[in-house]
């Protein structure tokens, strides 16, 4: 006779209350992320210390350490972690809403529309602003908009819940139409022009200061603090929308709510660094592995994760074959398109 | 406490006129406090859709669901909820929670905006798994419970928002008979001893006839008969209802009418 794991009581000491376990998370992944942050801008070429890189007695005008940790390096390592933070997040939000733990902004085609918005504006419209505002940013927010509207509109249709194979399929549709387009703009742009479009459709965290940054922080912030609301009612929703409705949750708000958060975060992290991929599948799933699976847990521990998650990545990205720098994206998807898979098998 | 349904219609598709899409047509049923109503009919009749327009998850065409004299439609979601609570008839949830986590989530009508649950929900969480049989499960994946098991854990979770009226979606479809007398006693149980009002839609006659003080007989989301299990559990209603013959009588030992099928009607 065989005992299936499933007939096996789960022995297991009663978990801890959720504030003790939600603080412990904070702390450890917020930890890590921190050290992952200082500890990131110290690899490169040029050797630095830290501890000359914090010594207060050299002025910052001669303090090289100082100057290649803080402006040379950190806006490429803060931009990670924003870009690894946003993309986690809005992938733990999708999976929720959508029921579906092969939800992400990248797989449901929401960054590809962004990447057009941004490709369209870096194309056409660099030089344009809107107030303190780049067009890149707002282009692609539009781009998201767009492809979280058509995936929304599949996803909420009265009658059935969407399944899986037709989730993943408009994905992939949407994926390829907004593609198409991208190649479009590149085909229609001049040599250089389209090089450079296509270096940054690899992912590309190398920004040279901190302003792109700052430029995103409005769609950064307004996605957080969607995300901070978010949580509880993404756990019914979770487990079904009438029973979400029936303990309380306002769900066509809910569901409106965590469309606008993603594409606010998508838009966010696509603006600065380019489509990156997989992050919002394997950053949640790694996080669930650990902390189990309450969104009040998940959602911030997986944006933590996900910072030190992007910046390992880049980190691996410019090392890994020195002096060339493979782009972040590849990287990724090494990393995620297996992942992918393996997921898929394992639910099949 | 009193769960009313009046002069209720209800089409999925609002678009259409044929009067052959109204899912209900002039519903009207009324629950009393403490009482435990049956819904009964074939697949399809609309007993899930009325449960549903008394849970306020769709609203009504036309008529009105109130509660204590007020329309559900101007209850806000968060207070109806913490005075009516649904079992649906499965639950699948997308993520692997546990037991205490999935009872938990019904204290969510309790709880403030990023409110966490506190030692008071908790103790009510696990109350409610006590009363259901299923303490010991508790921190065991609800994924890996067997059918019998998540639908107690699911009444637990439904117990924990403690509302005082019950709507169960055929709480004992897919389960074997050991499990079905328990969860009948179960529902029997908590009506009596916590006075909680329910309404369930089943297609077992027995447990309706063992349970049930009223019934309602729903056939193409028409009301055909309701009343109490001896007035409307009648052969020639049943074969109204079912388009069967059946065998109706008082079973001494069970202490219920039983309703055993023979044929189809011709």
């Amino acid at each position: 006779m065989t005992i299936s794991e499933s007939t096996l009581p789960r022995v297991a000491a009663p978990p801890r209350p959720i504030r003790t376990r939600l603080a412990i998370t904070l702390a450890a992944y917020g930890g890590l992320a921190a050290v992952t942050c200082l500890l990131a801008p110290l690899v490169g070429s040029t050797q630095i210390s830290l501890a000359r890189v914090f010594d207060r007695s050299i002025p910052f005008a001669d303090n090289v350490d100082a100057q290649i940790f803080f402006v040379a390096r950190m806006p490429r390592v803060l931009s990670g972690a924003v870009v690894g933070a946003a993309l986690a997040a809005a992938g733990v939000v999708l999976q929720a809403l959508l029921r579906n733990p092969l939800a992400s902004p990248f797989t449901l085609g929401v960054s590809a529309g962004s990447a057009l918005g941004a490709i369209l504006a870096i194309s056409f419209a660099a030089d344009a602003a809107f107030g303190p505002f780049s067009p890149v940013p707002l282009a692609s927010l539009v781009g998201a908009f767009l492809a979280a509207t058509v995936v929304y509109a599949m996803a909420t249709r009265p009658g059935r819940a969407m399944s899986t194979s037709i989730l993943l399929l408009a994905g992939v549709t949407l994926n390829s139409f907004f593609s198409a387009l991208i190649l479009f703009v590149q085909y229609m742009s001049d040599f250089t022009e389209a090089y450079r479009t296509l270096r940054w459709m690899m992912g590309d965290l190398d920004l040279g200061s901190f302003a792109p940054i700052l430029g995103v922080m409005p769609l950064i912030g307004g996605a957080f603090v969607i995300f901070a609301m978010l949580p509880s009612s993404l756990n019914l929703l979770s487990v079904g929308s009438d029973i979400a409705a029936t303990r309380g949750v306002d769900v066509a708000r809910t569901q409106r709510l965590a469309f606008i958060s993603s594409a606010l975060a998508t838009a966010a992290a696509v603006a600065l660094a380019g489509p990156i991929g997989f992050v919002g599948i394997v950053v949640p799933h790694l996080v669930r592995l650990m902390t189990g699976v309450d969104h009040r847990i998940v959602l911030p521990a997986s944006a933590l994760f996900g910072a030190s998650f992007l910046v390992g990545c880049d980190l691996v990205a410019r090392t890994v074959l020195a002096p060339v720098e493979v782009p972040v994206g590849i990287v990724t998807a090494m990393l995620g398109g297996p992942f992918f898979l393996w997921l898929l098998l394992r639910r099949g | 406490m009193s769960l009313t349904a009046e002069h209720v219609s209800f089409r999925y598709d609002a678009r259409r006129e044929s009067a052959a899409e109204f899912a209900l047509h002039d519903v009207s049923v009324a629950v009393q406090r403490g009482s435990l109503t049956g819904l009964l009919g074939p697949n399809g009749c609309g007993k899930t859709t009325l449960l549903r327009l008394m849970a306020g998850v769709l609203q009504p065409g036309q008529g009105s669901v109130t509660l204590n004299g007020g329309s559900l439609r101007e209850i806000p979601r968060r207070e109806l909820a913490r005075q009516v609570a649904v079992v649906p008839q499965e639950t699948h949830p997308a993520f692997d929670y546990t037991v205490l986590e999935m009872t938990l989530m019904g204290r969510h009508p309790h709880l403030g905006l990023m409110q966490l649950e506190g030692p008071d929900d908790i103790a009510i969480a696990h109350e409610s798994l006590a009363a259901t049989g299923t303490a010991d499960l508790a921190h065991r994946a609800f994924a890996t419970l067997s059918g019998g098991e998540k639908q107690r854990v699911v009444i637990a979770s439904a117990l924990a928002q403690s509302s005082s009226v019950l709507l169960l979606d055929e709480p004992t479809a897919s389960l074997d008979l050991a499990y079905q007398l328990e969860v009948a006693s179960l529902l029997s149980r908590l009506n009596r001893d916590r006075g909680v009002t329910m309404v369930l839609a089943t297609h077992d006659l027995n447990l309706a006839a063992a349970l049930c003080d009223s019934l309602v007989l729903l056939r193409a989301g028409r009301v055909i008969a309701q009343g109490p299990p001896r007035d409307v559990l009648t052969a020639p209603l049943v074969q109204q209802l079912y388009n069967v013959e059946a065998d109706v009588r008082f079973h001494d030992a069970a202490g219920h009418l039983t309703v055993v099928p023979i044929r189809r009607a011709r």
